[in-house]
């Protein structure tokens, strides 16, 4: 499957030789386990992992949820407590799928992080970029669907003022709006709905995951230094790379399990420490919570979106806060064509280091920003903040290409991973 | 027809073209039941008009009744409030539209209310004040919240979602919002009683 040069399996026994025939499948399990991975891959390659981990934990523990959970107005507040109290090990089979998505959201705002520090968006791996943004929206639009489910104030309120972004479209924003409510309001028919597709969403990023997969093990992992594995011979390729079996499955699951001893004593200790207490009183039409925020994971494009508070031309304020909201994940998306460098790792970047990381701190000032009801200087934060998340994208990207002088980048993947751990032979192993 | 215009398709271009017609017909019958379910459903739009009963309601005072899912707010105003919302300069309202559907035109305040019972021969009833009854969506324009009561820098409403303030008559002064509170349709039945929709 991949590009880089490798052993393919070949079946040894009579029965693994007829299956083969028949169906190649364990030489697609083969090669997609055994294939060729950089040997310089640091600590932040572990998230992929990590991510796949938290999608088969909630998509688990989501379906064991729905066996208790009744999606009605009047019974699924009810319901999330009987869970909580009544079902066998509920608790901690509920706690785990809220924490579990916090978890999912921190492992994946790292993971997109690692893409734009190491260029890991960049040609050939636009694909993967692209289906990995389509993965994020199809995320916060599942974290969005199961945070109305247990009929709380936040649920009811979030729900009401997420899908008014809808009714912000001018034209068909009202009848859209009606149409995702099946109401004038968030009511039954919302719950149920939202459940369905709450349900379904999982099963559509799986997919669109196995995509975003397949479209790496073509073009092959990127990695800290940037440059490609030699595809020259596989010998080579072995040079550059090792089998992703064991070496890194090793490594994945080292960091799986620290990873997840943290989250297992913030699921024993702090459950609803990134919850929000309005979500314990039940859902009211007629009283809105003093202060509407958003899960975590949402603040920093909710600030973004409150940000604009004035008309511009014929637009208004409500519709443009909705398109800088979307509008700031397009144009992460479009970053493997607004960035012009030839050079693929921000380690040999020594201008894109500083505007990087900046773009970090953004990221946290538009979340504390996203967090604080909008008053004093929130608002005029979230503005600059918002202006330089689009200028990074749109302005500094293209300009870098053009302005900065890269460092120079080492020749292989070998002579990167050298330079850390000499090798104990040195005729052996210098770079070609 | 003459030879030059002679049609260039020939059967197969036309059986293409119908096939693939009907195909996309034959989808878009199949789709839009499943598109439409998730529009209101008989009961949601069987949403009869409601009464509510003001009796008893003090100036300075407001009830909330929820109708068609949504907050709706009844007021009576104070005499200090309605003369607030005189005071105001049309011009320096971000929403000059009156949004009453009882009331088209400019947002002025008197546009706002709306009128008290008045019996058969045309009379209020006694301790009536011209302009005392507000009933407005208690849905915030920006994005749909429930504006808090008394409170924000006009004496109106104030929204906690994104920090609109709206007057004393429930215009938008100040935030995101982009229009005044809309006024639904309503009309007193009886000097007590206010019928929605």
């Amino acid at each position: 499957m991949a590009g880089i040069p490798h052993d393919h399996y070949e079946p040894g026994s009579k029965p693994e030789k007829w299956l083969h025939k028949r169906l190649p499948i364990v030489g697609l399990l083969y090669d997609t386990l055994m294939i060729p991975t950089p040997k310089n891959l640091n600590w932040m390659w572990i998230w992929g992992i990590i991510l796949t981990f938290c999608l088969a934990l909630q998509i688990i523990t989501g379906i064991v949820l729905a066996m208790h959970y009744t999606p009605h107005v009047d019974l699924a507040f009810d319901s999330i407590e009987h869970i909580m109290r009544d079902v066998n090990g509920g608790w901690a089979i509920r706690y785990m799928h809220m924490n579990g998505a916090s978890l999912f959201f921190i492992a994946v705002y790292a993971h997109i992080f690692r893409g734009l520090y190491y260029g890991s968006y960049k040609a050939p791996r636009e694909i993967t970029w692209i289906i990995g943004m389509l993965i994020y929206l199809a995320m916060m639009a599942t974290g969005f669907l199961g945070y109305v489910l247990p009929w709380g104030q936040m649920s009811f309120w979030g729900a009401t003022v997420i899908t008014g972004l809808f009714g912000a479209i001018p034209g068909i924003g009202e009848s859209l709006q009606t149409w995702l409510l099946g109401g004038p309001a968030v009511d039954n028919a919302t719950l149920n709905r939202f459940f369905s597709l709450h349900y379904l969403l999982p099963f559509v990023i799986a997919g669109l995951v196995v995509v975003h997969i397949w479209a790496f093990h073509t073009t092959g992992n990127n990695n800290p230094s940037g440059v490609e594995v030699r595809r020259t011979s596989k010998a080579d390729a072995e040079k550059d790379t090792v089998p992703f079996w064991p070496y890194f499955v090793i490594k994945d699951m080292f960091a799986l399990l620290v990873i997840l001893t943290i989250f297992m004593a913030v699921v024993g200790f702090m459950p609803n420490y990134l919850g929000h207490p309005d979500n314990y009183i039940e859902a009211n039409a007629l009283s809105t919570p003093a202060h509407i925020v958003p899960e975590w994971y949402y603040l920093p494009f909710y600030a973004i979106l409150r940000a604009i508070t004035f008309d511009v031309l014929f637009l208004d304020a409500k519709f443009l806060g909705v398109l800088m909201m979307f509008g700031s994940i397009a144009v992460m998306a479009l970053a493997p064509w607004t960035d012009t460098s030839s050079v693929r790792s921000g380690k040999y970047r020594p201008s894109f280091k500083w505007w990087f990381w900046l773009l970090v701190l953004d990221f946290f000032v538009l979340m504390w920003a996203g967090a604080r009801p909008a008053e004093g200087l929130v608002p005029t934060i979230s503005l600059i903040g918002a202006i330089y998340w689009f200028a990074y994208f749109l302005v500094i990207l293209p300009l870098l290409g053009i302005l900065e002088k890269p460092l120079p980048v080492p020749e292989t993947i070998e002579a990167d991973f050298d330079a850390h751990y000499p090798p104990k032979d040195a005729s052996a192993s210098a770079a070609e | 027809m003459s030879h030059a215009d002679e049609p260039a398709g020939n059967r197969r271009d036309f059986l293409y073209v119908a096939t693939a017609t009907t195909g996309a017909v034959i989808t878009g019958a199949a789709v839009w039941p499943l598109v439409n379910q998730m529009n209101p459903s008989a009961d949601v739009q069987a949403l009869a008009s409601i009464e509510v009963d003001v009796d008893g309601l003090e100036p300075g005072s407001q009830v909330t009744v929820k109708w068609r899912g949504k907050p709706v707010f009844i007021r009576r105003r104070t005499a200090e409030e309605i003369a607030a919302g005189r005071d105001v300069e049309l011009g320096d309202l971000p929403d000059g539209e009156s949004r009453n559907a009882n009331k088209p035109g400019d947002a002025d305040d008197a546009n706002r209310s709306i009128s008290a019972f008045l019996d058969a021969d045309g009379n209020a009833p006694e301790g009536a004040v011209e302009g005392e009854w507000l009933v407005m969506m208690g849905v915030c324009t920006h994005l749909g919240c429930v504006p808090l009561g008394d409170a924000g820098d006009f004496g109106g409403w104030f929204c906690p979602c994104h920090g609109s303030h709206y007057d004393t008559a429930g215009r938008i002064r100040k935030g995101p919002a982009p229009e005044n509170l809309p006024v639904p349709q309503a009309v007193f039945i009886s000097p007590s009683i206010v019928k929605l929709g």
